[in-house]
């Protein structure tokens, strides 16, 4: 079920209205049972997949908070008897079985995501592998016919952050079966996420809500300012996206720029629209979720870009991949092998390189089992690398020439955007050769003129939906200005009745009358569905 | 504080509350009128008027406006719409009769129709063009909405919708048309605006008249087909029309237009014959009577034989008229004196339109 579907808005609607009927104490099992009619809605085979990590994470989790809960009462009760060294000897044998059970976990887990997600991706390179010896089409790989559950990617790295946090004790197990399934598969995050930790959701996901008109029309106000994103610049540029990378040959200099701008475009739209539907919905429901972005366009740097685009998934590679690998046993003994051998200054950045280069990898192959986003992840990577490596030249380039202005930080966040854009081609072409040959024809190709002579009219999008578009993302640009000084809505709340009417139902009109949807559409789901 | 300013205090509050509330519901009530109304105005604006260009869509529509006591009515496609005068079977035989027909009427759309009449008026003959049976499934967007968005809401609409629908549509979209037509504003004409909410009739009781003249000429032959069996579906409509008819006590007649393209094959014919055989029903191929109608695929067709211009269909509907009077024993009601004037006018109407066509296309009448 589309988000863009008449189908699930239906859904929505039907749900908020029995969600503020019910009983308050039953709201959480009606969003449960919701929630399992939605993923069942998308294919009830792959009920059994979410329902193998719901219970496996469940009762890892009990188990390792039982052995964490035993250690704890064992050394209090033998707190006079016990040598420190018995202590500790006791500590390392529980923490070794914890280690176990969570390891299992993990495996499990990762495994199950492995197969349906990597297995093909890796006939396809073994078999590119076996044709490079020679081993000729005899020996290829039948590829297996597997289909990608929806959401497993989000719900996989949810749950395993749930069981990671439990492992370090930052939060209790929950030990209601169902309410634990709840937070696996709360439907609005499903799709596209954000990935929400334990900690957070489960102070709001759990609780008794009564109906508050405020938040609720802040919920539906944030809902369609997620459809305008999507339906009226998101599936318009994908119409001009589409022709670009359709027909890379034909599309070649200048229109690599084009595509490299409309496809930024696009994804900041898409995906950030389908989160404010997500974020919104919650909210309608008195959920809160954590926000996933914080105007990730106007970062100066890439780092900071990677601060504030898809934070929930940037934060999970942070806590739960970069800083276990930098504290490992092998990366401090990795670590002092640097600094002996290649002296302080190379020493010490060689495992922040490694730890990087791990989660960077892992990003790439999470959005993606093929090898453009591996190479887009890495690019990625080798850039920040770079970047970090270089930071005392820029800082005294900076002293040196009092850059730090006005025009300079514009020139930084033009920078930055055309930098991520660039980068993101791999994901826009979806072929790394195919990437490399366009990005040579920036600088072959004469054909600068394209910009105004009128070609652009030829990707499908007429003059009107250009205006509809330069409006479009004026307006974002001009929301996420206002935003920097608070909450757009709350300012708009505190205007009189008939300006906040006008606006609003402007709004709603813009998407029901401009939005790409309806016959002569296709469906387009959110691109971070297919993640 | 005294215990009554206290009291005035507290009273002054619920009045105040009372107040916000009613206040907050007269809001409430307004903006809800607010986006109704211009929603429902919108909507009027953005469907098309089907006045201009094409206006096959408005036929369908055009016949709740009728005094509905027809003696006769057609179902079915183009094939009945352009090729049968109504008028000239009131000129001639004072037969009262009705087209309901839209263009690639689909046979369980001409079903529903059907259905839809009988709401209103059972006619003595319902005449059913057998083309449609070659489909199984629709074909096009554009031509079920041009037949189902101009029925009036009923259970037989709501089915035919259903039936109808492809992959691509969706339900809501008939229920409001505006998220079907919502990026029409880009393309909205002074007609929409002034049709928005009445339109001009643009049939002579369902039939479309065309004078012009483009002799048939080098008519295709048929495609040859990996199957020329009708599809189940079709023939599940066709035995529930019949049915119906039966139960109805109306006499169907099966009929196959005298068009000469879309072909058809002498397969699907032995196929309509046996059925109209078995279920003795009375069935016309209008193809294989060219002498008995003297139609004149030079003159009488203006778009290369697959539709009759106003000759062609005057003259099949003087031979039909007198089959529809003489053997189904339709009778002759000019000697009604209300219908008769409903006629005049629409005679009038008729020839009217059929002066202008003649100077727009610059022909002696």
């Amino acid at each position: 079920m589309l988000f863009t579907s008449y189908a699930f808005l239906g859904f929505v609607a039907v749900l908020f209205l029995l969600y503020y009927i019910v009983p308050r104490r039953w709201q959480w099992g009606l969003l449960l049972g919701a929630s399992y009619l939605f993923y069942a809605l998308a294919g009830t085979e792959y009920l059994a997949y979410i329902l193998v990590t719901t219970v496996t994470v469940y009762y890892t989790a009990l188990r390792i908070e039982r052995n964490a809960d035993r250690q704890t009462g064992y050394l209090k009760e033998h707190k006079n008897e016990l040598t420190k060294e018995e202590k500790k000897a006791y500590k390392d044998r529980q923490k070794s079985i914890r280690l176990r059970w969570i390891l299992a976990g993990l495996l499990l887990n990762l495994g199950i995501l492995a197969v349906v997600k990597y297995t093909n991706f890796a006939i396809a390179n073994l078999n590119g592998l076996l044709h490079a010896f020679g081993k000729g089409e005899s020996r290829q790989l039948s590829f297996l016919d597997l289909a990608l559950p929806l959401g497993i990617s989000f719900y996989t790295f949810q749950a395993l952050g749930y069981l990671i946090d439990v492992y370090r004790g930052t939060v209790r197990a929950q030990r209601n079966f169902f309410r634990f399934a709840l937070f696996v598969s709360f439907f609005p995050q499903l799709v596209q996420g954000p990935i929400s930790r334990f900690g957070d959701l489960s102070q709001t996901l759990y609780a008794e809500h009564a109906f508050d008109k405020k938040t609720f029309s802040f919920g539906l106000q944030r809902i369609l300012w997620g459809y305008f994103k999507k339906l009226v610049i998101a599936d318009r540029m994908l119409v001009g996206v589409n022709a670009l990378i359709g027909d890379p040959e034909a599309y070649q200099g200048a229109w690599v720029l084009v595509g490299m701008f409309f496809y930024a475009c696009e994804l900041y739209a898409d995906f950030t629209g389908g989160i404010d539907i997500t974020i919104g919905i919650a909210q309608t429901l008195g959920i809160t979720l954590q926000e996933n972005f914080e105007r990730p366009f106007f970062s100066r740097s890439l780092k900071e870009y990677w601060r504030r685009w898809h934070i929930t998934m940037g934060t999970w590679f942070r806590d739960y991949i970069f800083y276990p690998i930098s504290v490992c046993k092998f990366m401090q003994k990795f670590n002092k092998a640097c600094r002996r051998y290649l002296g302080e200054a190379v020493g010490k950045r060689l495992p922040v390189y490694l730890s990087s280069f791990v989660v960077w990898f892992a990003t790439g192959i999470w959005h993606g089992a093929s090898w453009n986003f591996i190479v887009w992840g890495l690019g990625n990577w080798a850039v920040l690398m770079v970047s970090e490596t270089l930071e005392p030249l820029y800082d005294r380039f900076h002293q040196r020439f009092g850059a730090g202005g006005k025009a300079y930080r514009l020139f930084e966040v033009v920078r930055t955007f055309l930098l991520v854009s660039a980068l993101r081609t791999f994901d826009c072409y979806r072929s790394v050769p195919v990437t490399f040959r366009m990005f040579g024809t920036l600088f072959t190709a004469r054909n600068w003129n394209i910009l105004w002579d009128g070609s652009l009219l030829g990707l499908g999008l007429s003059l009107l939906d250009y205006g509809i578009l330069a409006v479009g993302v004026l307006m974002l640009v001009s929301v996420s200005l206002l935003q920097r000084h608070g909450s757009v809505r709350e300012r708009i709340f505190a205007k009189p009745y008939p300006l906040r009417f006008v606006l609003w139902y402007g709004l709603f009109l813009t998407v029901l009358l401009m939005g790409a949807y309806g016959v002569g559409y296709d469906a387009s789901q959110f691109i971070y569905n297919q993640f | 504080m005294s215990e009554n300013e206290r009291n005035a205090g507290y009273i002054k509050d619920v009045e105040n509350a009372k107040n916000k509330r009613y206040k907050s519901l007269l809001r409430g009530i307004v903006s809800a009128l607010i986006v109704l109304v211009s929603l429902y105005l919108l909507q009027r604006l953005l469907v098309p008027k089907y006045v201009d260009d094409v206006v096959e869509g408005a036929f369908i529509a055009e016949y709740y406006g009728e005094e509905k006591d027809f003696d006769v009515i057609f179902i079915g496609d183009c094939e009945v719409y352009e090729n049968f005068s109504p008028a000239m079977l009131w000129e001639q035989y004072g037969i009262n009769s009705y087209i309901r027909g839209s263009a690639q009427q689909y046979i369980w759309q001409s079903y529903y129709l059907l259905e839809d009449t009988l709401r209103y008026e059972t006619p003595d003959v319902v005449v059913f063009n057998v083309l449609s049976l070659q489909y199984d499934k629709a074909q096009r967007e554009a031509y079920n909405r041009m037949t189902l968005e101009g029925m009036e809401w009923s259970a037989a609409k709501v089915k035919s919708i259903l039936a109808s629908m492809r992959e691509e549509e969706n339900f809501l979209d008939y229920v409001f048309p505006i998220l079907r037509y919502h990026t029409r504003w880009s393309g909205l004409s002074g007609t929409d605006l002034e049709y928005m909410f009445d339109t001009k009739p643009v049939s002579h009781n369902g039939y479309y008249m065309r004078v012009d003249v483009k002799a048939a000429q080098d008519v295709p032959q048929g495609r040859i087909l990996a199957d020329y069996s009708f599809g189940e579906k079709a023939w599940d409509y066709l035995d529930r029309m019949r049915e119906l008819c039966a139960k109805e006590g109306i006499e169907l007649v099966l009929i196959k237009a005298p068009s000469l393209y879309p072909y058809w094959y002498p397969e699907w014919e032995e196929q309509v014959e046996e059925y109209a055989f078995a279920h003795g029903l009375r069935y016309i191929n209008f193809l294989e009577l060219g002498e008995e109608t003297g139609i004149d695929y030079a003159t009488d067709t203006y778009d290369g034989g697959l539709h009759m211009n106003l000759s062609g269909a005057e003259k099949l509907s003087a031979y039909f008229g007198s089959m529809l009077s003489e053997e189904l024993g339709v009778p002759d009601r000019r000697k009604e004196t209300e219908l008769s004037s409903r006629w005049e006018e629409k005679l009038a109407a008729y020839e009217a339109e059929k002066q202008e066509q003649y100077r727009y296309y610059g022909m002696q009448p």
